[in-house]
């Protein structure tokens, strides 16, 4: 049969993308726990480093330890009441897609630009003993070129940021990627979000804020609409829509 | 060709990015740090010598009308499971690799080898040819890497050499270097003292 024969040709391109799809599929399905696995501990990873209790080069065994302080709930972002949720298998990543499972944002109210977001939201609380050190809220929203997801931590009093800091995201490296700047980041420590209203008004600001303006964020240069969707996403995660109730709810002490 | 020659002529005097000039996309993206440069490097070897191995064991029943899609898939396919592989082992260094890794599959040098090389000859020859230009990319991609990472900020594989200033120390970091153009530069840097040394690179001017 010559090389260049119809048959010949049908033959080789079907076995090549037989013998190759095997090839890929089979490695994908074999190496997937481990990178799941991997995924999982870059989030706690990042979770702690954002709330500073592990640095950037914290291992496998300080990480699992370290979380041994976080307890994990599940709330019911509409009541703001603890969910009876398993938080350990709770995923409200997919469950933002789940049509049973998912909310749609209003778009007035939409201030992170994510159309929908899951009805129970994780809430993680770091506890030095009985009482609430920290807390961890996980937040999400559109920047320039992705969704970024990170983790805003608060201090004991809901209102005073600990830290800011982002797991995932796609922004441009050195404008908008910027986000992980560890100098940037360090600004958000010690700012305030809600006004006297409750309102959450924190702000990442055009250029440098003012040394006492305790709502204002630094912006990022060159990267306006990423700046604009960190300030979004952290507002809209704090609002009425969001964690907003589970705040009031808690500093009322009804939880 | 002998076999040691197939495999160090891509070094110097055939070099794949300073001769050949294919690969210079990646050459800029993903050399600020030498770390990630030593990964990339050792993803293009693996995928340049397992694709021309494979391209060559088929090479006598390949139709030619559908060559160049059937190397695709190959150097396609290989990309990605050396992509999982990253994923699952060294996650960190993935996670910082991001996109840059699957782009290795327009990569032009893993093509250029198939279709130049691999169609005409052998699969052990083929192999050490895939080997040879893989590590003819990293020379010079390591040659970029460290004078980026040394400029860029100081350092060498993440270790302080030159301490900058944020941190307490004397040197001002060069923040060009750490942008795609500077590796423009040197890789111009690089030809030319190559072309310097072997003469016969240089091209006749019209």
């Amino acid at each position: 049969m010559s090389n260049d024969s119809t048959s010949k040709t049908l033959i080789v391109a079907t076995l090549l993308c037989v013998i190759c799809s095997i090839v890929v599929s089979s490695t994908a399905v074999q190496l997937k726990p481990m990178q799941v696995r991997n995924k999982k501990l870059d989030i706690k990873k990042n979770l702690l480093v954002t709330a500073g209790l592990v640095d950037d080069s914290a291992e496998e065994k300080q990480i699992v330890e370290a979380f041994k302080a976080v307890e994990t709930k599940v709330v019911d972002l509409e009541t703001g009441a603890y969910a009876d949720i398993d938080p350990e298998s709770y995923d409200a990543r997919k469950a933002a897609k789940n049509p049973k499972l998912n909310y749609k944002i209003p778009a007035d109210k939409d201030l992170a630009n994510i159309k929908s977001r899951a009805k129970y939201g994780k809430v993680y609380l770091i506890k030095d003993g009985e009482t609430v050190k920290n807390f961890v809220f996980p937040v999400h929203g559109k920047g320039l070129w992705s969704t970024m997801y990170g983790f805003l931590v608060l201090e004991s009093d809901l209102n005073t940021v600990k830290g800011l800091g982002f797991y995932e995201h796609g922004e441009t490296p050195g404008l908008g990627g910027e986000v992980d700047n560890p100098n940037w980041k360090a600004n958000w420590n010690g700012k305030k979000v809600f006004n006297d209203a409750m309102k959450p008004v924190i702000k990442v600001v055009k250029g440098i804020a003012e040394e006492d303006a305790k709502y204002k964020i630094d912006g990022l240069s060159g990267a306006t609409i990423t700046s604009n969707g960190v300030t979004g996403l952290v507002r809209y995660w704090l609002s009425e829509n969001a964690f907003g109730s589970f705040i009031k709810k808690y500093k009322a002490g009804s939880i | 060709m002998s076999l040691k020659k197939t495999l160090f002529d891509p070094l110097f005097e055939n070099n794949p990015i300073a001769l050949q000039i294919l690969g210079i996309c990646s050459a800029l993206a993903v050399t600020t740090k030498l770390e990630s440069v030593l990964v990339m490097c050792l993803a293009v070897i693996v995928v340049t010598a397992f694709s021309n191995l494979s391209v060559s064991l088929i090479r006598n029943h390949v139709p030619s009308s559908i060559r160049i899609i059937v190397m695709m898939t190959i150097i396609a396919s290989l990309v990605i499971v050396t992509d999982q592989i990253l994923k699952a082992f060294v996650y960190d260094v993935a996670k910082s690799m991001s996109v840059y890794i699957g782009l290795i599959i327009t990569n032009c040098i893993v093509m250029g080898r198939a279709e130049a090389y691999a169609m005409k000859n052998g699969p052990i020859m083929a192999l050490v040819d895939g080997i040879g230009n893989g590590i003819g990319y990293s020379v010079v991609l390591i040659f970029v890497g460290i004078f980026r990472e040394l400029f860029g900020s100081g350092k060498l594989l993440g270790y302080n050499i030159m301490t900058p200033i944020s941190e307490g120390g004397w040197y001002q970091p060069n923040g060009m270097a750490l942008l795609s153009p500077s590796a423009f530069f040197l890789i111009g840097i690089f030809i030319w003292i190559l072309r310097t040394v072997k003469k016969d690179q240089v091209e006749s001017s019209n």
